[in-house]
């Protein structure tokens, strides 16, 4: 398989590769996929509670060039971006970025669910840890 | 050294530069139709084509007028396959073969089923090897073949086609073997390994492509083929069809380089595999060799890298020209069947790679392969959640993984 010029990009130099501490209340992760289909994801993204904003993000991935480059993306596009605005994000977008054949789709669906699950764990975590008092 | 560096010889070989040699005068002067009996130009082309019949039966101890000319092992396996299931309907329907055959064999047998035929698919441990006791046991009084290949094409492993072949005979059923792998790296002996068919195929062996042979046996007992293609009649009727004379030269000489020098290549190969295998296992931890290494050919490892998926990995070390058992890297995307078939989980069958060495490969070839597999593999786990988790003394199996959609 040939790959386009910014998978290669990706994988040759992956962005944002590394963790963030998931006990912190602010930080949200990810994980999807599995071993035994050939690709695991973990996205992992820093909010500022204030504002809402995603100050940063960090993942490692279990897979094809095309899994690598689709999260390393992810991580480039949510920073910056506010929680709502990252929700946004549309597989769709990766595939048209990165030039990805039909049969690697999947993986821009895998990154797109790895934000969705970073985020939800994040909003999960910011729901548990509101000081109580007032009504959740 | 030139890059890329090849290493996927069982998918493969060069056309050895003495082949060739051999090959070019039957493009243009002596372009003779074998079958033409009336000038010299035939006849030219058929004492050719009959020399060829010579080497190959020479390398594996069988007689001339037993090589059938194919396209390929493919033809080959199909031939010998429905050949006989059709010629030997009266005496019996059924066919034993094994779950890591080649798909020539196995897709083979399955359209038999479709055809009425029973086929019996045997299982193999997790070292490659099927269980003697079990093809006994398989062995019915309406059995007509066994098809069991002797070296597979990803694993290496080397089937017991001795004892297989004197257990065939004893019952009185017809052995086959798909021999694409073997022929030419490692002894074959159809009279001691009691091979009453066997497939043969010219690139594998540095020979040129679209050239394979059926070997099939013409006495104790004499095999006999219902043919699966009309027309001229040619090789005994059981395949017709203008014999390749070009691609038969280049078979037959071939076979003769490999049987002179198989000895001293199999020797120089595995000490090469070996150098590789023991760099990767020293530099890297969690690595496993896929497949028994004591029944193996001499240029085949097949190793897996945990943690580090097989398409990634290869594109890591693009100067490298090797193959994954990962399921990226097939059509299916499904990892190999053989892998699974032999117990390897796909979490592991995702994570192998097939080094093919041959005989191009030098020892510095196989330290740059070693080398850059090392830093790819490094880099990549470096990135996989999978071995920073196993690092933390996560038990992966014990994790409930979100699938995605």
């Amino acid at each position: 398989m040939s790959y386009s010029d910014k998978v290669l990009d990706h994988y040759n130099h992956p962005r944002n590769v590394g963790a963030l501490d998931h006990n912190d209340p602010t930080v949200g992760t990810g994980m999807v996929g599995a071993p035994e289909c050939g690709d695991v994801m973990k996205l992992q993204l820093k909010v500022n509670p204030q504002t809402g904003i995603i100050e940063d993000a960090k993942f490692k991935t279990f897979g094809c060039g095309s899994a690598i480059a689709s999260s390393s993306l992810a991580t480039e596009w949510v920073k910056g971006r506010t929680v709502d605005q990252a929700l946004q994000i549309k597989n769709v977008e990766i595939v048209n970025e990165l030039s990805l054949p039909p049969v690697k789709i999947h993986c821009s669906v895998l990154a797109e669910d790895a934000i969705k699950a970073a985020i939800a764990d994040y909003r999960k975590k910011q729901a548990n840890s509101k000081p109580t008092g007032g009504k959740a | 050294m030139k890059l890329p560096i090849y290493m996927d010889y069982h998918a493969t070989t060069p056309v050895d530069p003495r082949v060739l040699k051999a090959m070019l005068p039957f493009f243009t002067e002596q372009f003779g139709n074998a079958a033409s009996r009336n000038h010299s130009y035939g006849w030219e082309a058929e004492r050719a084509v009959d020399k060829v019949r010579r080497q190959i039966a020479e390398l594996i101890g069988a007689s001339d007028k037993e090589i059938i000319f194919t396209s390929g092992a493919t033809e080959s396996d199909n031939l010998a396959i429905k050949g006989v299931a059709e010629m030997y309907a009266e005496k019996g329907d059924h066919i034993i073969t094994a779950v890591t055959e080649h798909k020539a064999v196995l897709d083979t047998c399955k359209r038999l089923q479709k055809h009425g035929c029973r086929a019996t698919f045997l299982p193999v441990g997790r070292d490659g090897l099927i269980d003697l006791e079990g093809l006994r046991a398989a062995i019915t009084d309406k059995t007509i073949l066994i098809s069991i290949m002797l070296a597979n094409n990803e694993i290496g492993v080397l089937q017991p086609v001795r004892e297989i072949g004197r257990m065939a005979k004893e019952r009185g059923v017809l052995f086959h073997t798909d021999a694409t792998q073997a022929v030419g790296k490692v002894p074959v002996n159809v009279i001691e390994d009691n091979i009453d068919l066997m497939s043969i195929s010219g690139h594998k062996m540095y020979g040129p492509k679209g050239i394979g042979a059926l070997y099939v046996r013409r006495k104790n007992p004499r095999v006999q083929l219902t043919a699966q293609m009309d027309g001229g009649g040619h090789e005994r009727g059981m395949r017709s069809g203008t014999l390749n004379v070009t691609g038969i030269v280049g078979l037959g000489e071939a076979c003769a380089i490999c049987r002179r020098e198989m000895a001293g290549e199999s020797i120089r190969l595995a000490a090469l595999r070996d150098r590789l295998k023991a760099k990767l296992a020293a530099a890297l931890d969690e690595v496993y060799v896929n497949g028994s290494m004591e029944h193996r050919l001499p240029n085949n490892l097949n190793m897996s890298f945990a943690y580090v998926e097989g398409e990634s990995l290869l594109m890591g070390i693009k100067d490298v020209a090797v193959s994954s058992g990962s399921a990226c890297t097939s059509a299916t995307l499904e990892p190999s069947y053989v892998l699974k078939a032999l117990g390897i989980s796909d979490d592991l069958a995702h994570t192998s790679i097939r080094f093919g060495l041959g005989r191009f490969n030098t020892e510095e070839e196989v330290d740059y392969v070693a080398e850059r597999v090392t830093e790819t593999v490094n880099k990549l786990r470096e990135l996989s959640p999978l071995y920073e988790m196993a690092r933390e003394g996560v038990d992966l199996k014990s994790v409930h993984w979100e699938r995605g959609r």
